[in-house]
């Protein structure tokens, strides 16, 4: 996760000489007690959490003694923050604090540079510290002016003993910020204490998403921000993301009451500004959406496909919505032929509204609309002249029609003649760590289907004595999987349901990353 | 008159051997822009599409004289290296069009545009169009239909979202009105030209009559446009469409400057500040061409281009 944790930062601090309390994470209460007992017997407790209110929610205790910091942790690491289960909490050193400092530094969009807030009133109040913050600029090369934050010790009222240790501190956190390319850095407090000591109490630190690729050491497993630790959709979508590097595919859960007459959806935007958009037209006209999703950039079918399959493991929806800027330069064909895949093989029954404006719409539209005649869900495509709040009373209508029954996950069909050895089989490789296999019923291609099949094969078949074979090489075939996609979805239906595209998706359908 | 581009800049495209790079490089001249050279390393000595290739920017310059604007298509990890060779070899603007560019390259990027006096747009940037005069990026997709979308007139564009960008012309043209230059100013937290400094530029520009918006949650640029609003310093009128009304606090919405953070950068905060100064703010985006043309209207203002 592109936010580091407390007990991540402060690792990240101490390696570079900025002192922090004694302590050490817990994952149970056992530990907890352990680490209190070698503390000395009082202790602070602190969830590991992503919240601004650890103290209010509960997340942070004084415990007097190994016995009641046991007690505690039972406590603890039972809570929850929103949806998600707390893991581990940071159990520390009791400091005898004398000042409290407020230390951040965060990116100015105004300024283009870093920019250092600094609260040196001292005292141990939030509200003193609160009192009088100064704004500090960052020169992104040589850190903080050491004169100026000098000066604004010696006019502040903490103890001149102090103010060698608070400079070190300060200019060792704003160059690790620096080192790790933090978006973010915050330091609240950093103490002075009665023994002399300068202690960085908290931090909190966030990466910047698109430097985590440079920093291998901090172990992100996923480089989203996100307000929440990733669940297990956000880190499928992610390694999907990953994988195949054709277009982007981003893939957020949102909050959802699961009370009854809320309306939830799976969201499926195309275009960063363009799904914003949408999605407030959609929640305008009274739904919920479950998720966020954007994919666009030229996505590859077999990336809208991932993102749809994501998007319908989502327990409850009444509903599939799709949106972007209207006017996409990408060829929207390609995500209608991905979306196709995925409500056929889920077959839906929830009513999609799916706008597909941009280049190549009629297509797209034509192409998702007759694929998905059959399915027992309405499936609406539109076009750009068809304002997304049209589009959101539409889909509005059909959730209505279908009396608002919701949907629920299920494994995809995979149809009969996958893995039997009459298949003509085949590899093909979205991305080089996402890997699928095209089947070929041979046993149900008489002269006049081959034909069709071969027709549709976007060059990658050949009629060799009436079956359908490769005419190309394996090697070269691998990268045909937007080719096949659209084989499969073309020859379904022109009545020639014997092609198909096994992609399984790492993460959802049980499938072992790497595994083929 | 346009801002930032027309037939008249020479342009310069680096990483133009590259997929991205010719294929943009092609658009941009169907455009009508004035593709001098373009830069790859280890290429010098090819073309693409008529336009010489050098093997860095000081002997592209020294061989085709001075340069307006370069256009960079390099990988985003390249993205710094390449722009600041630009700006040190005396580049006044730079377009930075690649996406996930780390924000702290960005930052080194602005600090030489600063001790430079140069400028650039981006990073993650659609790009920018004039119709009828020329397009910087890879805005407009095709010529043949980027033409055919975006006539000539009084309404200059600035977008956070590069689709939108092309999105709001669209639909303004569909309405009767051309634009003067659409900016897609990009959508990350650190930018060249934010929207404020983009607004400033259209105030000067003797064709455009008023300045079309699309913002989004975060950060701090639709409330600086205000603020300059306010100061007197834009005097156009703004119709603007702000994105993310339902977004929730700590949460990217694909586009890195894409969020609220503390409670900054809320859209309730961005339509205040813009309403206070004066703005016509929509609610729904399928409001933004009645309400531009009604706009323009009340202003007695020539629609059409």
């Amino acid at each position: 996760m592109a936010r580091l944790h407390e007990y991540q930062g402060k690792g990240l601090l101490a390696e570079r000489g900025v002192a922090i309390p004694r302590g050490k994470t817990a994952s149970t209460p056992a530990e907890a007690e352990a680490i209190t007992a070698s503390l000395g017997g009082a202790a602070v407790m602190k969830i590991q959490a992503w919240t601004t209110s650890r103290k209010a929610q509960g997340g942070v205790t004084f415990p007097d003694s190994p016995a009641s910091a046991r007690a505690d942790a039972e406590r603890l690491l039972k809570m929850k923050i929103g949806q998600f289960p707390v893991e581990q909490a940071i159990v520390e050193e009791r400091l005898p604090i004398v000042d409290e400092l407020f230390v951040s530094m965060s990116i100015d969009d105004a300024a283009r540079a870093p920019v250092l807030l600094l609260s040196l009133t001292g005292g141990s109040g939030v509200e003193e510290r609160a009192g009088q913050v100064h704004r500090l600029p960052v020169d992104p090369d040589d850190g903080v002016d050491a004169a100026e934050v000098q000066r604004l010790l010696g006019a502040s009222p903490i103890d001149p003993k102090y103010h060698e240790g608070l400079l070190d501190a300060i200019d060792k956190a704003v160059r690790l910020a620096r080192e790790v390319e933090a978006r973010s850095l915050e330091i609240n407090p950093l103490v002075t204490t009665e023994d002399g000591r300068v202690v960085a109490a908290d931090c909190r630190l966030t990466i910047d998403d698109y430097a985590v690729f440079r920093h291998p050491e901090l172990g992100i497993e996923i480089a989203r921000e996100l307000d929440h630790p990733p669940t297990p959709l956000e880190r499928a979508a992610y390694r999907i993301e990953q994988a195949d590097h054709r277009g982007t595919f981003y893939f957020a859960k949102l909050p959802t009451t699961g009370e009854a007459g809320e309306r939830a959806i799976g969201f499926h935007g195309a275009g960063g500004g363009g799904s914003m958009m949408s999605m407030d037209a959609v929640v305008h006209a009274g739904f919920t959406p479950a998720n966020f999703t954007d994919t666009s950039g030229n996505p590859s079918s077999a990336k809208v496909y991932a993102a749809a399959r994501i998007i319908l493991q989502q327990e409850g929806l009444v509903g599939y919505f799709g949106s972007g800027s209207g006017v996409a330069s990408q060829e929207q064909h390609h995500s209608a032929y991905g979306l196709a895949k995925a409500f056929r093989e889920l077959n839906l029954d929830i009513p999609a509204v799916i706008r597909l404006g941009g280049n190549s719409e009629d297509r797209a539209v034509a192409i998702l609309e007759s694929a998905c005649a059959d399915l027992p869900a309405t499936v609406v495509g539109f076009r750009k002249d068809d304002p997304p709040a049209r589009c959101a009373e539409r889909f509005r209508e059909l959730v209505d029609a279908n009396s608002g029954n919701a949907w629920s996950p299920r494994e995809r069909a995979v149809p009969a003649f996958v893995g039997s050895p009459g298949a003509l089989s085949f590899d093909i490789g979205p991305g080089e760590h996402w890997k699928g296999h095209v089947w070929i019923d041979l046993e149900r291609c008489d002269a006049a289907t081959t034909a069709k099949v071969v027709e549709r094969g976007g060059g990658v078949l050949r009629d060799a004595g009436g079956r359908p074979a490769l005419a190309i090489d394996p090697e070269e075939a691998m990268k045909k999987d937007s080719e096949m996609i659209a084989c499969e979805i073309e020859c379904a239906m022109a009545g020639a349901p014997v092609v198909y595209v096994d992609l399984p998706i790492p993460g959802v359908d049980h499938v072992s990353w790497g595994e083929r | 008159m346009a801002i930032l581009i027309d037939e008249t800049r020479r342009v310069l495209v680096q990483g133009i051997t590259g997929r991205e790079g010719r294929a943009r490089t092609k658009l941009m001249l169907g455009m009508g822009t004035n593709v001098v050279c373009g830069v790859t390393p280890g290429k010098g000595g090819e073309d693409v599409d008529g336009v010489p290739v050098y093997d860095n920017v000081p002997e592209a310059m020294a061989a085709c004289g001075p340069i307006d604007i370069s256009v960079v298509f390099v990988p985003a990890r390249l993205v710094k290296g390449a722009a600041i060779e630009a700006i040190e070899a005396g580049v006044k603007l730079v377009v930075l069009v690649p996406d996930r560019v780390p924000v702290w390259d960005a930052m080194a990027v602005a600090k030489c545009a600063r001790q430079h006096g140069a400028s650039f747009v981006g990073p993650n940037t659609l790009g920018i169009l004039s119709p009828g005069r020329g397009s910087l990026g890879m805005i407009g997709g095709k010529a043949e239909s980027a033409k055919k979308w975006f006539a000539k007139g009084p309404v200059g564009v600035i977008s956070r979202s590069g689709g939108m960008t092309s999105s709001c012309a669209y639909y303004i043209g569909q309405a009767g009105v051309g634009m003067s230059t659409l900016v897609h100013v990009g959508g990350d937290q650190v930018l060249g030209l934010r929207i404020p400094d983009v607004a400033l530029l259209f105030e000067d520009d003797p064709e455009t009559e008023a300045i079309v918006l699309f913002g989004e949650i975060g950060g701090t640029q639709e409330e600086d446009l205000a603020a300059l609003m306010k100061a007197g310093r834009v005097t156009k009128p703004v119709i603007a469409y702000i994105g993310g009304k339902v977004a929730k606090e700590g949460t990217r919405f694909s586009h890195a400057g894409a969020i609220i953070e503390g409670g900054k950068g809320t859209h309730d905060g961005k339509v205040r500040a813009l309403t206070e100064a004066g703005a016509v703010v929509v609610e729904s985006f399928g409001d933004l061409p009645e309400a531009t043309v009604r706009t323009l209207k009340t202003a007695g203002i020539a629609v059409g281009g």
